[in-house]
Protein backbone atom coordinates (compact mmCIF):
# COMPACT_ATOMS: atom_id res chain seq x y z
CA UNK A 1 0.00 0.00 0.00
CA UNK A 2 2.52 2.18 0.91
CA UNK A 3 6.41 2.17 0.05
CA UNK A 4 9.13 4.43 0.82
CA UNK A 5 12.39 3.73 -0.63
CA UNK A 6 15.23 5.97 1.34
CA UNK A 7 13.38 8.66 1.43
CA UNK A 8 15.06 12.05 2.48
CA UNK A 9 13.10 15.05 2.95
CA UNK A 10 15.42 18.46 3.58
CA UNK A 11 13.77 22.09 3.67
CA UNK A 12 15.74 25.09 2.38
CA UNK A 13 15.64 26.28 5.74
CA UNK A 14 18.62 23.39 6.50
CA UNK A 15 15.90 21.48 8.14
CA UNK A 16 16.32 17.79 7.69
CA UNK A 17 12.74 16.82 8.42
CA UNK A 18 13.51 13.07 7.49
CA UNK A 19 16.55 10.78 6.53
CA UNK A 20 17.00 7.87 4.33
CA UNK A 21 13.43 6.43 5.32
CA UNK A 22 12.58 3.05 4.13
CA UNK A 23 8.96 1.92 4.72
CA UNK A 24 6.30 -0.79 3.66
CA UNK A 25 2.94 -1.16 4.60
CA UNK A 26 0.78 -4.12 3.71
CA UNK A 27 -3.27 -3.23 2.63
CA UNK A 28 -5.49 -3.68 6.20
CA UNK A 29 -3.02 -2.97 7.83
CA UNK A 30 -3.05 -0.71 11.58
CA UNK A 31 -0.13 1.34 11.75
CA UNK A 32 1.05 4.15 14.60
CA UNK A 33 3.41 6.64 13.59
CA UNK A 34 5.23 7.77 16.97
CA UNK A 35 8.06 10.23 18.32
CA UNK A 36 8.87 13.57 19.80
CA UNK A 37 7.03 16.62 18.29
CA UNK A 38 9.73 17.80 15.37
CA UNK A 39 10.63 14.04 14.69
CA UNK A 40 9.18 13.95 11.46
CA UNK A 41 5.64 12.78 11.46
CA UNK A 42 3.75 15.20 10.01
CA UNK A 43 6.39 15.42 7.16
CA UNK A 44 6.45 11.75 6.47
CA UNK A 45 2.32 12.33 5.96
CA UNK A 46 2.45 15.32 4.14
CA UNK A 47 4.70 13.19 1.63
CA UNK A 48 2.19 10.65 1.28
CA UNK A 49 -0.58 13.17 0.62
CA UNK A 50 2.04 14.86 -1.61
CA UNK A 51 1.63 17.82 -0.45
CA UNK A 52 5.50 18.06 -0.44
CA UNK A 53 8.08 16.23 -2.59
CA UNK A 54 10.85 14.38 -1.14
CA UNK A 55 14.51 15.55 -1.61
CA UNK A 56 15.66 12.18 -2.14
CA UNK A 57 13.96 8.72 -2.57
CA UNK A 58 11.30 7.03 -3.98
CA UNK A 59 7.18 7.10 -2.61
CA UNK A 60 4.64 4.29 -4.23
CA UNK A 61 1.18 4.32 -2.88
CA UNK A 62 -1.08 1.58 -4.32
CA UNK A 63 1.79 0.45 -6.67
CA UNK A 64 2.01 3.88 -8.12
CA UNK A 65 5.23 5.92 -7.84
CA UNK A 66 3.95 9.55 -6.56
CA UNK A 67 6.93 11.40 -7.39
CA UNK A 68 6.58 10.82 -11.15
CA UNK A 69 3.35 11.71 -10.72
CA UNK A 70 1.72 15.05 -12.68
CA UNK A 71 0.16 17.89 -10.87
CA UNK A 72 -3.03 16.99 -12.37
CA UNK A 73 -3.06 13.42 -11.38
CA UNK A 74 -2.64 14.48 -7.30
CA UNK A 75 -6.61 14.92 -6.76
CA UNK A 76 -6.98 11.34 -8.26
CA UNK A 77 -4.08 10.12 -5.67
CA UNK A 78 -5.83 12.27 -2.42
CA UNK A 79 -9.37 10.84 -3.24
CA UNK A 80 -8.05 7.34 -2.63
CA UNK A 81 -6.83 9.00 1.11
CA UNK A 82 -8.98 9.80 4.19
CA UNK A 83 -7.16 12.41 6.33
CA UNK A 84 -8.19 12.99 9.88
CA UNK A 85 -6.70 16.27 11.29
CA UNK A 86 -5.83 17.46 15.16
CA UNK A 87 -7.32 20.50 14.96
CA UNK A 88 -10.83 18.92 12.55
CA UNK A 89 -10.65 21.01 9.79
CA UNK A 90 -14.51 21.18 9.20
CA UNK A 91 -16.18 24.57 7.65
CA UNK A 92 -17.81 26.31 10.53
CA UNK A 93 -20.72 28.00 7.92
CA UNK A 94 -21.61 24.45 6.79
CA UNK A 95 -23.52 21.93 8.61
CA UNK A 96 -22.51 18.45 9.38
CA UNK A 97 -24.51 17.26 6.99
CA UNK A 98 -22.96 19.85 4.22
CA UNK A 99 -19.16 19.38 5.69
CA UNK A 100 -19.55 15.56 4.77
CA UNK A 101 -21.21 16.05 1.56
CA UNK A 102 -18.70 18.52 0.29
CA UNK A 103 -15.85 16.14 0.22
CA UNK A 104 -18.67 13.91 -2.55
CA UNK A 105 -19.33 17.01 -4.64
CA UNK A 106 -15.64 17.51 -4.96
CA UNK A 107 -15.15 14.52 -6.63
CA UNK A 108 -17.94 15.16 -8.85
CA UNK A 109 -21.08 12.65 -6.74
CA UNK A 110 -24.54 13.57 -7.53
CA UNK A 111 -27.59 14.68 -5.20
CA UNK A 112 -29.13 10.99 -4.80
CA UNK A 113 -25.61 9.82 -4.15
CA UNK A 114 -25.21 11.87 -1.72
CA UNK A 115 -28.46 11.90 -0.22
CA UNK A 116 -27.85 8.32 -0.18
CA UNK A 117 -23.91 8.09 1.26
CA UNK A 118 -24.07 11.01 3.65
CA UNK A 119 -26.40 9.17 6.27
CA UNK A 120 -24.80 5.93 5.62
CA UNK A 121 -21.49 7.57 7.27
CA UNK A 122 -22.88 9.58 9.71
CA UNK A 123 -25.01 6.88 11.21
CA UNK A 124 -21.38 4.89 11.25
CA UNK A 125 -19.85 7.52 13.30
CA UNK A 126 -22.76 7.35 15.58
CA UNK A 127 -23.75 11.27 14.46
CA UNK A 128 -27.06 11.01 12.21
CA UNK A 129 -29.46 12.88 14.65
CA UNK A 130 -26.46 15.85 14.58
CA UNK A 131 -26.78 16.05 10.65
CA UNK A 132 -28.14 19.80 10.87
CA UNK A 133 -26.10 21.24 13.46
CA UNK A 134 -23.32 23.13 13.11
CA UNK A 135 -19.63 22.27 14.47
CA UNK A 136 -19.56 25.16 16.71
CA UNK A 137 -22.55 23.36 18.21
CA UNK A 138 -20.38 20.16 18.83
CA UNK A 139 -18.15 18.85 21.07
CA UNK A 140 -14.59 18.35 20.34
CA UNK A 141 -14.89 14.53 19.76
CA UNK A 142 -18.41 14.95 18.08
CA UNK A 143 -16.42 17.22 15.54
CA UNK A 144 -13.48 14.82 14.94
CA UNK A 145 -16.04 11.96 14.59
CA UNK A 146 -17.39 14.32 11.80
CA UNK A 147 -13.91 14.50 10.16
CA UNK A 148 -13.83 10.77 10.47
CA UNK A 149 -16.80 10.64 8.26
CA UNK A 150 -16.02 12.96 5.86
CA UNK A 151 -12.22 11.19 5.56
CA UNK A 152 -14.44 7.69 4.81
CA UNK A 153 -17.36 9.34 2.29
CA UNK A 154 -15.32 8.62 -0.64
CA UNK A 155 -14.77 4.73 0.45
CA UNK A 156 -11.17 5.30 0.92
CA UNK A 157 -7.59 2.90 0.64
CA UNK A 158 -6.24 4.38 3.17
CA UNK A 159 -6.76 7.03 5.94
CA UNK A 160 -4.58 8.88 7.78
CA UNK A 161 -4.81 10.67 11.18
CA UNK A 162 -2.32 13.24 11.88
CA UNK A 163 -2.71 13.57 16.02
CA UNK A 164 -6.50 13.04 15.97
CA UNK A 165 -6.69 12.91 19.70
CA UNK A 166 -3.96 15.60 20.40
CA UNK A 167 -7.35 18.06 21.54
CA UNK A 168 -9.43 15.94 23.02
CA UNK A 169 -9.44 14.39 26.48
CA UNK A 170 -8.97 10.27 27.35
CA UNK A 171 -12.12 9.11 27.12
CA UNK A 172 -13.00 10.89 24.14
CA UNK A 173 -10.12 9.70 22.53
CA UNK A 174 -10.48 6.03 23.05
CA UNK A 175 -13.86 6.46 21.43
CA UNK A 176 -11.87 8.08 18.34
CA UNK A 177 -9.69 5.26 18.58
CA UNK A 178 -12.48 2.44 18.37
CA UNK A 179 -13.51 3.95 14.96
CA UNK A 180 -10.63 3.93 13.75
CA UNK A 181 -10.56 0.29 14.60
CA UNK A 182 -13.97 -0.43 13.21
CA UNK A 183 -12.75 1.10 10.01
CA UNK A 184 -9.77 -1.02 10.02
CA UNK A 185 -11.68 -4.34 10.22
CA UNK A 186 -13.58 -3.15 7.30
CA UNK A 187 -10.58 -3.79 5.45
CA UNK A 188 -8.89 0.17 5.27
CA UNK A 189 -5.37 1.09 6.05
CA UNK A 190 -5.08 3.28 8.63
CA UNK A 191 -1.84 4.86 9.76
CA UNK A 192 -2.00 7.17 12.80
CA UNK A 193 0.41 10.02 13.79
CA UNK A 194 -0.09 10.13 17.65
CA UNK A 195 1.80 11.28 21.14
CA UNK A 196 -0.98 9.23 22.83
CA UNK A 197 1.07 6.59 24.44
CA UNK A 198 -1.56 4.55 26.86
CA UNK A 199 -3.51 3.77 23.63
CA UNK A 200 -0.58 2.65 21.75
CA UNK A 201 0.87 0.77 24.91
CA UNK A 202 -2.82 -0.54 24.89
CA UNK A 203 -3.33 -1.74 21.57
CA UNK A 204 -0.14 -3.38 20.49
CA UNK A 205 -0.36 -2.56 17.20
CA UNK A 206 2.87 -1.64 14.18
CA UNK A 207 4.81 1.04 15.84
CA UNK A 208 7.22 3.06 13.71
CA UNK A 209 9.34 5.30 15.60
CA UNK A 210 10.70 8.35 14.59
CA UNK A 211 13.59 10.68 16.07
CA UNK A 212 15.29 13.72 14.68
CA UNK A 213 14.11 12.39 11.38
CA UNK A 214 15.18 8.65 11.12
CA UNK A 215 13.49 5.61 11.88
CA UNK A 216 15.02 4.50 15.07
CA UNK A 217 12.51 1.72 15.85
CA UNK A 218 9.62 -0.09 13.34
CA UNK A 219 7.76 -3.12 15.50
CA UNK A 220 4.51 -5.34 15.42
CA UNK A 221 3.23 -5.41 18.43
CA UNK A 222 4.65 -2.26 19.63
CA UNK A 223 4.52 -0.33 22.06
CA UNK A 224 5.49 3.67 22.40
CA UNK A 225 8.91 3.63 23.69
CA UNK A 226 11.09 1.23 25.12
CA UNK A 227 11.98 1.89 29.24
CA UNK A 228 15.81 2.79 28.78
CA UNK B 1 -16.35 6.49 -18.75
CA UNK B 2 -19.30 6.98 -21.45
CA UNK B 3 -19.57 10.24 -22.92
CA UNK B 4 -22.82 10.89 -21.45
CA UNK B 5 -22.32 10.08 -18.02
CA UNK B 6 -19.50 12.24 -18.22
CA UNK B 7 -21.49 15.11 -19.20
CA UNK B 8 -23.88 14.65 -16.47
CA UNK B 9 -20.89 14.99 -14.25
CA UNK B 10 -20.10 18.33 -16.25
CA UNK B 11 -23.66 19.36 -15.83
CA UNK B 12 -23.90 18.52 -12.07
CA UNK B 13 -20.06 20.79 -11.87
CA UNK B 14 -21.74 23.51 -13.44
CA UNK B 15 -24.45 23.24 -11.16
CA UNK B 16 -22.05 23.37 -8.00
CA UNK B 17 -20.22 26.21 -9.66
CA UNK B 18 -22.88 28.48 -9.47
CA UNK B 19 -24.39 27.27 -5.99
CA UNK B 20 -21.12 27.31 -4.44
CA UNK B 21 -20.33 31.00 -5.92
CA UNK B 22 -23.64 32.27 -4.56
CA UNK B 23 -23.85 30.36 -1.38
CA UNK B 24 -20.76 32.43 -0.77
CA UNK B 25 -21.88 35.63 -2.23
CA UNK B 26 -24.49 35.29 0.70
CA UNK B 27 -21.77 34.37 3.52
CA UNK B 28 -19.61 36.37 3.09
CA UNK B 29 -21.84 39.51 2.86
CA UNK B 30 -19.30 42.44 3.95
CA UNK B 31 -16.28 41.94 2.15
CA UNK B 32 -17.82 40.95 -0.91
CA UNK B 33 -19.37 44.50 -0.36
CA UNK B 34 -16.07 45.75 0.07
CA UNK B 35 -14.76 44.28 -3.08
CA UNK B 36 -17.95 45.28 -5.21
CA UNK B 37 -17.38 48.68 -3.86
CA UNK B 38 -13.71 49.18 -4.76
CA UNK B 39 -14.06 48.32 -7.93
CA UNK B 40 -16.75 50.18 -7.97
CA UNK B 41 -14.97 53.57 -6.74
CA UNK B 42 -11.92 52.55 -8.72
CA UNK B 43 -13.92 52.30 -11.98
CA UNK B 44 -15.65 55.69 -11.15
CA UNK B 45 -12.11 57.51 -11.17
CA UNK B 46 -10.97 55.99 -13.97
CA UNK B 47 -14.09 56.66 -15.91
CA UNK B 48 -13.92 60.26 -14.96
CA UNK B 49 -10.09 60.40 -16.17
CA UNK B 50 -11.20 58.29 -19.39
CA UNK B 51 -13.67 61.25 -19.71
CA UNK B 52 -11.39 64.01 -19.13
CA UNK B 53 -9.12 62.65 -22.02
CA UNK B 54 -11.86 61.78 -24.36
CA UNK B 55 -12.77 65.45 -23.44
CA UNK B 56 -9.38 66.99 -23.57
CA UNK B 57 -9.07 65.32 -26.96
CA UNK B 58 -12.32 66.35 -28.00
CA UNK B 59 -11.88 70.52 -27.34
CA UNK B 60 -7.64 70.31 -28.69
CA UNK B 61 -9.11 68.36 -31.77
CA UNK B 62 -12.10 71.40 -32.53
CA UNK B 63 -9.52 74.13 -31.75
CA UNK B 64 -7.09 72.61 -34.07
CA UNK B 65 -9.64 72.25 -36.62
CA UNK B 66 -10.63 75.78 -36.79
CA UNK B 67 -6.77 76.84 -37.59
CA UNK B 68 -7.13 77.83 -41.15
CA UNK B 69 -5.01 79.45 -43.68
CA UNK B 70 -5.65 82.63 -45.54
CA UNK B 71 -3.95 83.18 -48.92
CA UNK B 72 -3.48 86.62 -50.93
CA UNK B 73 -2.89 86.81 -54.19
CA UNK B 74 -0.94 89.32 -56.67
CA UNK B 75 -2.97 91.96 -57.65
CA UNK B 76 -3.95 92.17 -61.74
CA UNK B 77 -3.85 88.00 -62.28
CA UNK B 78 -5.92 86.77 -65.05
CA UNK B 79 -9.05 83.97 -64.40
CA UNK B 80 -6.40 81.20 -65.44
CA UNK B 81 -3.63 81.89 -63.33
CA UNK B 82 -5.81 81.73 -60.35
CA UNK B 83 -7.43 78.44 -61.06
CA UNK B 84 -3.63 77.18 -61.98
CA UNK B 85 -2.94 78.51 -57.90
CA UNK B 86 -6.25 76.76 -56.74
CA UNK B 87 -4.95 73.84 -57.99
CA UNK B 88 -1.92 73.74 -56.76
CA UNK B 89 -3.16 74.55 -53.43
CA UNK B 90 -5.90 72.07 -53.72
CA UNK B 91 -3.36 69.24 -54.36
CA UNK B 92 -0.75 70.70 -51.30
CA UNK B 93 -1.22 67.88 -48.44
CA UNK B 94 -3.10 67.90 -45.38
CA UNK B 95 -5.66 70.52 -47.18
CA UNK B 96 -8.78 69.63 -46.77
CA UNK B 97 -10.99 72.87 -48.30
CA UNK B 98 -10.67 75.83 -50.51
CA UNK B 99 -12.83 78.84 -50.92
CA UNK B 100 -12.47 82.00 -52.73
CA UNK B 101 -12.49 85.16 -51.34
CA UNK B 102 -12.75 87.76 -54.28
CA UNK B 103 -11.59 91.47 -52.70
CA UNK B 104 -15.05 92.87 -53.49
CA UNK B 105 -16.46 89.99 -50.73
CA UNK B 106 -13.63 90.97 -48.51
CA UNK B 107 -14.37 94.48 -48.21
CA UNK B 108 -17.88 93.35 -47.69
CA UNK B 109 -17.15 91.79 -44.95
CA UNK B 110 -14.48 94.48 -43.82
CA UNK B 111 -17.31 96.95 -44.06
CA UNK B 112 -19.98 95.06 -42.45
CA UNK B 113 -17.41 94.66 -39.01
CA UNK B 114 -16.68 98.35 -39.01
CA UNK B 115 -20.69 98.86 -38.86
CA UNK B 116 -23.17 101.06 -41.26
CA UNK B 117 -21.76 104.10 -39.60
CA UNK B 118 -18.23 103.86 -40.44
CA UNK B 119 -18.12 105.21 -44.06
CA UNK B 120 -15.53 103.02 -45.11
CA UNK B 121 -16.09 103.14 -48.68
CA UNK B 122 -16.09 106.97 -48.59
CA UNK B 123 -12.90 107.04 -46.89
CA UNK B 124 -11.29 104.41 -48.85
CA UNK B 125 -12.27 107.22 -51.96
CA UNK B 126 -14.50 104.17 -53.88
CA UNK B 127 -11.33 102.14 -54.70
CA UNK B 128 -10.94 98.77 -53.07
CA UNK B 129 -7.06 98.28 -51.77
CA UNK B 130 -7.55 94.27 -50.25
CA UNK B 131 -6.02 91.62 -52.69
CA UNK B 132 -8.32 88.69 -53.91
CA UNK B 133 -7.18 85.51 -51.18
CA UNK B 134 -7.94 81.96 -50.77
CA UNK B 135 -9.20 80.53 -46.92
CA UNK B 136 -8.00 77.01 -47.07
CA UNK B 137 -9.13 74.75 -44.03
CA UNK B 138 -6.56 71.91 -43.33
CA UNK B 139 -8.02 67.81 -42.85
CA UNK B 140 -4.48 67.40 -41.12
CA UNK B 141 -4.07 70.90 -38.24
CA UNK B 142 -0.57 69.88 -37.65
CA UNK B 143 0.94 70.37 -41.64
CA UNK B 144 -0.28 73.74 -41.51
CA UNK B 145 2.96 75.06 -41.18
CA UNK B 146 4.21 72.99 -43.85
CA UNK B 147 1.87 73.59 -46.26
CA UNK B 148 1.58 77.44 -45.65
CA UNK B 149 5.29 77.26 -46.64
CA UNK B 150 5.08 75.48 -49.53
CA UNK B 151 1.50 77.70 -50.63
CA UNK B 152 4.08 80.76 -50.26
CA UNK B 153 6.46 80.05 -52.97
CA UNK B 154 3.99 79.63 -55.64
CA UNK B 155 3.99 82.73 -57.86
CA UNK B 156 1.19 84.98 -58.04
CA UNK B 157 0.52 84.32 -54.02
CA UNK B 158 1.48 87.33 -52.56
CA UNK B 159 1.29 86.54 -48.48
CA UNK B 160 0.44 83.95 -46.42
CA UNK B 161 -1.12 83.76 -43.08
CA UNK B 162 -2.18 81.30 -40.54
CA UNK B 163 -1.48 82.50 -37.50
CA UNK B 164 2.26 81.86 -36.87
CA UNK B 165 3.68 81.48 -33.75
CA UNK B 166 0.59 80.99 -31.86
CA UNK B 167 -0.94 78.19 -33.73
CA UNK B 168 2.31 76.40 -32.81
CA UNK B 169 2.25 77.43 -29.15
CA UNK B 170 -1.35 75.71 -29.53
CA UNK B 171 -0.30 73.14 -30.88
CA UNK B 172 1.78 72.45 -28.00
CA UNK B 173 -0.31 73.16 -25.32
CA UNK B 174 -2.73 70.30 -26.64
CA UNK B 175 0.07 67.73 -26.30
CA UNK B 176 0.89 68.54 -23.24
CA UNK B 177 -2.79 68.63 -21.94
CA UNK B 178 -3.26 64.89 -23.73
CA UNK B 179 0.07 63.68 -22.77
CA UNK B 180 -0.83 64.68 -18.88
CA UNK B 181 -4.58 63.19 -18.81
CA UNK B 182 -3.38 60.06 -20.54
CA UNK B 183 -0.41 59.80 -17.44
CA UNK B 184 -3.43 60.30 -14.85
CA UNK B 185 -5.45 57.83 -16.34
CA UNK B 186 -2.65 55.50 -16.83
CA UNK B 187 -1.96 55.85 -13.21
CA UNK B 188 -4.96 55.63 -11.76
CA UNK B 189 -5.40 52.27 -13.77
CA UNK B 190 -2.46 50.99 -12.15
CA UNK B 191 -4.20 52.21 -8.60
CA UNK B 192 -7.47 50.57 -9.44
CA UNK B 193 -6.20 47.39 -10.02
CA UNK B 194 -3.44 47.26 -6.89
CA UNK B 195 -6.58 48.16 -5.08
CA UNK B 196 -8.79 45.67 -6.03
CA UNK B 197 -6.21 43.05 -6.19
CA UNK B 198 -6.08 43.85 -2.59
CA UNK B 199 -9.17 43.46 -1.99
CA UNK B 200 -9.51 39.77 -3.32
CA UNK B 201 -6.58 38.82 -1.40
CA UNK B 202 -8.10 39.70 1.24
CA UNK B 203 -11.55 37.67 0.53
CA UNK B 204 -9.18 34.84 -0.32
CA UNK B 205 -7.47 34.99 2.68
CA UNK B 206 -10.57 34.69 4.85
CA UNK B 207 -11.27 31.24 2.31
CA UNK B 208 -8.35 30.28 2.49
CA UNK B 209 -9.06 27.43 4.95
CA UNK B 210 -12.03 25.90 3.00
CA UNK B 211 -9.75 26.24 -0.58
CA UNK B 212 -6.91 24.02 1.30
CA UNK B 213 -10.11 21.28 3.01
CA UNK B 214 -11.29 21.16 -0.51
CA UNK B 215 -7.71 20.44 -1.97
CA UNK B 216 -7.12 17.69 0.99
CA UNK B 217 -10.09 15.99 -0.07
CA UNK B 218 -8.86 15.82 -3.65
CA UNK B 219 -10.46 18.53 -5.90
CA UNK B 220 -8.89 19.22 -8.95
CA UNK B 221 -7.57 22.75 -9.41
CA UNK B 222 -10.68 24.09 -11.61
CA UNK B 223 -12.87 22.87 -9.28
CA UNK B 224 -11.86 24.78 -6.42
CA UNK B 225 -10.95 27.85 -8.71
CA UNK B 226 -14.57 28.07 -10.35
CA UNK B 227 -16.54 29.29 -8.34
CA UNK B 228 -14.49 31.56 -7.04
CA UNK B 229 -13.73 32.77 -10.61
CA UNK B 230 -17.59 32.89 -10.96
CA UNK B 231 -17.53 35.19 -7.39
CA UNK B 232 -15.01 37.50 -9.06
CA UNK B 233 -16.47 37.81 -12.38
CA UNK B 234 -20.44 39.00 -10.59
CA UNK B 235 -18.83 41.24 -8.08
CA UNK B 236 -16.42 42.60 -11.14
CA UNK B 237 -19.75 43.36 -12.64
CA UNK B 238 -21.95 44.87 -10.03
CA UNK B 239 -19.15 47.11 -9.22
CA UNK B 240 -18.45 48.32 -12.48
CA UNK B 241 -22.51 48.79 -13.02
CA UNK B 242 -22.64 51.02 -9.72
CA UNK B 243 -19.81 52.81 -11.71
CA UNK B 244 -21.23 53.47 -15.10
CA UNK B 245 -24.55 54.29 -13.60
CA UNK B 246 -23.18 57.16 -11.38
CA UNK B 247 -20.98 58.04 -14.18
CA UNK B 248 -23.18 58.20 -16.90
CA UNK B 249 -25.79 60.22 -15.08
CA UNK B 250 -23.23 62.73 -12.95
CA UNK B 251 -21.77 63.15 -16.71
CA UNK B 252 -24.72 64.04 -18.38
CA UNK B 253 -26.02 66.64 -15.33
CA UNK B 254 -22.59 67.62 -15.46
CA UNK B 255 -22.32 68.49 -19.56
CA UNK B 256 -25.95 69.70 -19.94
CA UNK B 257 -24.79 72.53 -17.13
CA UNK B 258 -21.97 73.42 -18.32
CA UNK B 259 -23.03 73.83 -21.96
CA UNK B 260 -25.32 76.36 -20.32
CA UNK B 261 -22.72 77.96 -18.59
CA UNK B 262 -20.18 77.84 -21.36
CA UNK B 263 -21.55 77.76 -24.72
CA UNK B 264 -18.25 77.96 -26.79
CA UNK B 265 -16.86 74.83 -24.63
CA UNK B 266 -17.02 71.81 -26.57
CA UNK B 267 -17.65 68.61 -25.00
CA UNK B 268 -18.42 65.33 -25.71
CA UNK B 269 -22.46 64.55 -25.87
CA UNK B 270 -22.28 61.77 -28.63
CA UNK B 271 -24.19 59.17 -27.05
CA UNK B 272 -22.24 56.20 -29.21
CA UNK B 273 -18.99 57.59 -27.69
CA UNK B 274 -20.15 57.56 -24.27
CA UNK B 275 -22.03 54.14 -24.53
CA UNK B 276 -18.65 52.65 -26.02
CA UNK B 277 -16.68 53.75 -23.12
CA UNK B 278 -19.71 52.45 -20.44
CA UNK B 279 -19.41 48.99 -22.12
CA UNK B 280 -15.62 49.47 -21.74
CA UNK B 281 -15.81 50.04 -17.81
CA UNK B 282 -17.98 47.17 -17.78
CA UNK B 283 -15.48 45.13 -19.87
CA UNK B 284 -12.92 45.72 -17.51
CA UNK B 285 -14.96 45.37 -14.37
CA UNK B 286 -15.62 41.97 -15.35
CA UNK B 287 -12.12 41.62 -16.67
CA UNK B 288 -10.75 43.09 -13.06
CA UNK B 289 -12.88 40.47 -10.87
CA UNK B 290 -11.68 37.66 -13.36
CA UNK B 291 -7.67 38.45 -13.01
CA UNK B 292 -8.14 39.16 -9.76
CA UNK B 293 -9.42 36.15 -8.19
CA UNK B 294 -7.47 33.88 -10.64
CA UNK B 295 -3.85 35.94 -9.45
CA UNK B 296 -5.40 35.18 -5.56
CA UNK B 297 -6.90 32.12 -5.65
CA UNK B 298 -2.98 31.36 -7.09
CA UNK B 299 -1.11 31.45 -4.06
CA UNK B 300 -3.54 29.01 -2.18
CA UNK B 301 -4.08 26.59 -4.44
CA UNK B 302 -0.16 25.22 -3.76
CA UNK B 303 -1.36 22.21 -1.40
Amino acid sequence: MIQFFNVSKFYPNGVKALVGATIHIEKGEFVFLVGPSGAGKSTLIKLIFREELPTKGQIYIGGRSIIRMKRREVPCLRRQIGMVFQDFRLLPDRTVFENVAFAMQVVGAGPQEIKRRVPEVLELVGLKERAQMYPRQLSGGEQQRVAIARALVNKPTLLIADEPTGNLDMDTSWEIINYFQEINRRGTTVLIATHAREIVDTLRQRVIALDRGRIVRDEHQGVYAHAT
Amino acid sequence: MSTRVFMLMQLRTALYVFQEAFRSLRRNGWLNFAAAGTTAVSLFVLGIAVLLVVNTNYISKTVESNVEIMVYLDRGLEQDDMKAIRTQIETTPGVKEVRFISKEEALATLAKRFGKESKLNESLGGTNPLPDAFRIRMSEPRQVASAAASISRLPGVEKVRYGQGVVEKMFKLTAWIRLISMAVMGLLGVCSVFLIATTIRLTMFARRREISIMKWVGATDWFVRWPFLLEGIILGAAGALVAVAVLGFSYNALTAKLQEVLAFLPVVRDYRVLIQLFEGLFAAGIGLGLVGSFISVHRYLRV
